[in-house]
């Protein structure tokens, strides 16, 4: 069905002359590069600023670090997605009975929300890299690890590999390709919820995770 | 023009703020801060000249090709599985939202900020059909419970200081106890907001960018409560004008950074949340429905002058209020529009009309701070300069909004007897004569003058009614009596 308002306001554009279009010259974000060895520095120190947290920890070893975090704080539970490579991982090598709890996300928020919103202490998702420039992790939620996995908890752990640090935002989108495909969802995070809207005071923790903790895995 | 009743009077609401003390030194503080942290991120002269030659670039070549983009962007937001809407007006697009809110049976909405929803007043709007239309960044929280309208762009709440907040929260929320400390009031809000987000059964947002090339709505936060909006409630509905548009996705990553470097300061936001579908094959969450109304409200307008649509090149960072010294005096809330300061000043005459707005066009001094600031090059002196003329003279071919009609009788008779003047040597003669003859008759208040020679009670200046200055008097003779007495003979 045609929609009236649609084609009055195309035909008006259409009817209205055109402003110039001056080339676009990139180069300003092209020459923005950093050797590799000072990305993962870079990207630590600029989300430390904002309160990001990190623990390093090596390949075979992040599960055990993730664990001993979560005892360290006294988060009971942790959410995280049983189908990705790092879930498998990290519930092959958690140990049963005393302690911090594994809890899949594995059913529509309709059925868990209540279990979400109340009983969740800290949820784990991977990342597809870090940004140098601004700091910032890549996540892309998908079925394996939905949307609210990174939202909702108080705590926010996201795997990070010290490899796949890209210099800027727009290398990263291109490097991975993004625009032949884009994810429903996909976000850059760069540390705990804040906001500044009470006399531009720093608070942290407002509507979203009161606390991010990058799993830094070096080689 | 969804604007009707009796035009908002600029001047004395101006007069008002400037008398407020605390009013005027709350802003002081917030643009004092946000200016020295924004010219911290662009320290770099070479970086900045460059990174905003590209963000003007990217914004004058979506705007040459409006039409495509927005056709390009439907197509791909449908294949995504995103329906899309548009509404010439205010009140379209509020019915949209309303069908789509009613075809949900949604009574509970809340709301991530959105400029668009302010030009709709969509809050008003659906609390008067019976649902709860709730903002949750903390800001716009903090003025509705208020029940006021934002006063900046991006810090909606930047008039109050945290006492007045304080007092605000003890009043309005039942569970709230009095404190003044910025931690517990943020944790008030987190607890009840919380609790509004797990109920809601819509959320609805602005958009900042919205990428033609992938069909991908952009929205820029640090709350986290444009996330919360977007992906709990099983419908989003987002808004956007028809301006927010680019081309590729690759266009983002610099107006990004230009954004939130003008804006508040921060080399990145906390979040960066990009929207490309409802909740996919297999996805446990996210909305099943998302829906984005694309509102025009005057901007097709704007964009058919090729001078004055440079005013949509904005993505409105707000760094023009920040740097503008006319804003940090009164507020944001002496402009009573939408969209304060210099952007405000060149937007809302174009979307309400010239003659009806024409005390906005006047209310600077052409400084220019306010160009040097903005990320897309927008020329807003020049653009003002143009409107200025608009107001009192349509120019031929003009499509501006009430072009020629904000006619002032007194100025036109000003002009009237300057043009006469100039013309008949022997009147011009004549005024110089009564001028230097009468000069001791010249009462010291003139309607014009008096704003110069007397005082009108700001906070910082002598009290009411006290002279400031000596009203100015004319010389005893013409420079030309002067000149013929000095021997000059054709003078």
């Amino acid at each position: 069905m045609p929609d009236p308002a649609r084609e009055r306001i195309l035909g008006r554009l259409r009817g209205s002359p055109r402003c110039a279009s001056p080339a676009s010259d990139f180069a300003v974000m092209a020459r923005k590069t950093w050797p590799a060895a000072e990305r993962y520095p870079r990207l630590r120190r600029l989300m430390e600023a904002v309160k990001t947290e990190f623990l390093e920890a090596t390949e075979d070893g992040w599960p055990a670090t993730v664990r001993s975090f979560l005892v360290s704080q006294g988060l009971k539970t942790l959410l995280y997605g049983p189908e990705t490579p790092a879930g498998r991982r990290l519930a092959q090598s958690w140990p049963s009975g005393e302690g911090p709890r594994l809890v899949a996300y594995d059913r529509p928020i309709e059925q868990t929300k209540e279990q979400l919103f109340n009983e969740m202490d800290a949820g784990f998702t991977t990342t597809r890299g870090g940004i140098a420039e601004t700091g910032g992790l890549i996540v892309w939620p998908s079925p394996e690890e939905p949307r609210l996995m990174s939202l909702v908890p108080p705590v926010h752990l996201a795997l990070l590999s010290t490899d796949a640090i890209y210099d800027t935002f727009w290398d990263a989108l291109r490097s991975q390709g993004w625009a032949a495909g884009m994810p429903p969802n996909a976000l850059l995070i760069s540390g705990p919820s804040k906001t500044a809207d009470i006399e531009q005071t720093l608070a942290y923790g407002v509507h979203g995770p009161k606390r991010l903790v990058v799993v830094a895995v070096g080689r | 023009m969804s604007e009707t009743g009796p035009a908002p009077a600029f001047r004395p609401a101006a007069a008002e703020a400037l008398k407020n003390p605390q009013l005027r030194a709350n802003f002081r503080r917030a643009m004092d801060g946000l200016m020295a942290k924004r010219a911290a991120l662009f320290s770099d002269p070479v970086e900045w000249r460059d990174l905003r030659a590209l963000g003007a670039a990217i914004r004058a070549r979506t705007l040459a090709r409006l039409p495509e983009l927005l056709e390009t962007l439907e197509k791909n937001c449908a294949a995504n599985g995103i329906h899309v809407r548009w509404a010439e007006t205010t009140g379209e697009a509020n019915a949209i939202v309303l069908e789509i809110l009613k075809k949900h049976g949604a009574t509970r909405v809340v709301k991530g900020k959105s400029m668009v929803s302010e030009e709709m007043h969509l809050n008003d709007f659906l609390e008067e059909r019976g649902i709860e239309s709730l903002e949750s960044d903390l800001g716009e929280y903090i003025i509705q419970l208020d029940g006021e309208t934002p006063s900046h762009i991006i810090m909606p709440a930047i008039h109050k200081n945290k006492q007045q907040i304080a007092k605000l929260f003890g009043k309005k929320i039942r569970e709230a106890k009095y404190t003044e400390d910025v931690d517990e009031l943020t944790a008030i809000a987190r607890r009840v907001l919380r609790k509004k987000f797990f109920e809601a059964d819509a959320g609805i947002s602005g958009v900042n960018f919205a990428v033609a090339e992938t069909g991908t709505l952009c929205l820029v936060e640090n709350e986290g409560n444009g996330r919360m909006s977007t992906h709990v409630p099983s419908v989003h509905i987002a808004l956007m004008g028809i301006e927010k548009v680019v081309e590729k996705l690759e266009d983002v990553p610099p107006l990004y950074s230009l954004l939130t470097r003008s804006a508040t300061g921060q080399v990145i936001s906390t979040y960066f949340n990009m929207i490309t579908g409802p909740r996919g094959p297999g996805e446990k969450d996210g909305p099943t429905e998302v829906h984005l109304v694309i509102l025009d409200n005057e901007r097709s307008r704007i964009f058919s002058d090729a001078e004055l649509s440079a005013t949509l090149r904005c993505i409105r960072c707000g760094a023009c209020m920040n740097h503008c010294p006319v804003y940090t005096r009164i507020g944001g809330h002496a402009y009573q529009a939408v969209y304060p300061g210099p952007i405000g000043k060149i937007l809302t005459p174009q979307t309400e009309g010239v003659a009806r707005r024409h005390e906005l066009v006047h209310a600077s001094s052409l400084c220019g701070a306010c160009v040097e600031a903005c990320p897309v090059q927008i020329p807003i002196v020049e653009l003002l300069v143009r409107l200025r003329r608009e107001a009192t003279h349509k120019e031929p071919g003009s499509t501006v909004l009430q072009a020629g009609e904000g006619r002032n009788r007194l100025e036109d008779a000003a002009w009237f007897f300057w043009e006469a003047a100039h013309r008949h040597p022997s009147l011009y003669r004549l005024m110089g004569f009564l001028a230097t003859r009468l000069r001791r008759f010249l009462p010291s208040r003139l309607p014009v003058l008096s704003a110069w020679t007397w005082g009108s009670g700001g906070p910082q200046g002598p009290p009411p009614g006290s002279r400031l200055r000596a009203t100015p008097r004319p010389a005893a003779r013409t420079l030309h009596e002067l000149a013929r007495k000095d021997g000059v003979d054709d003078a």
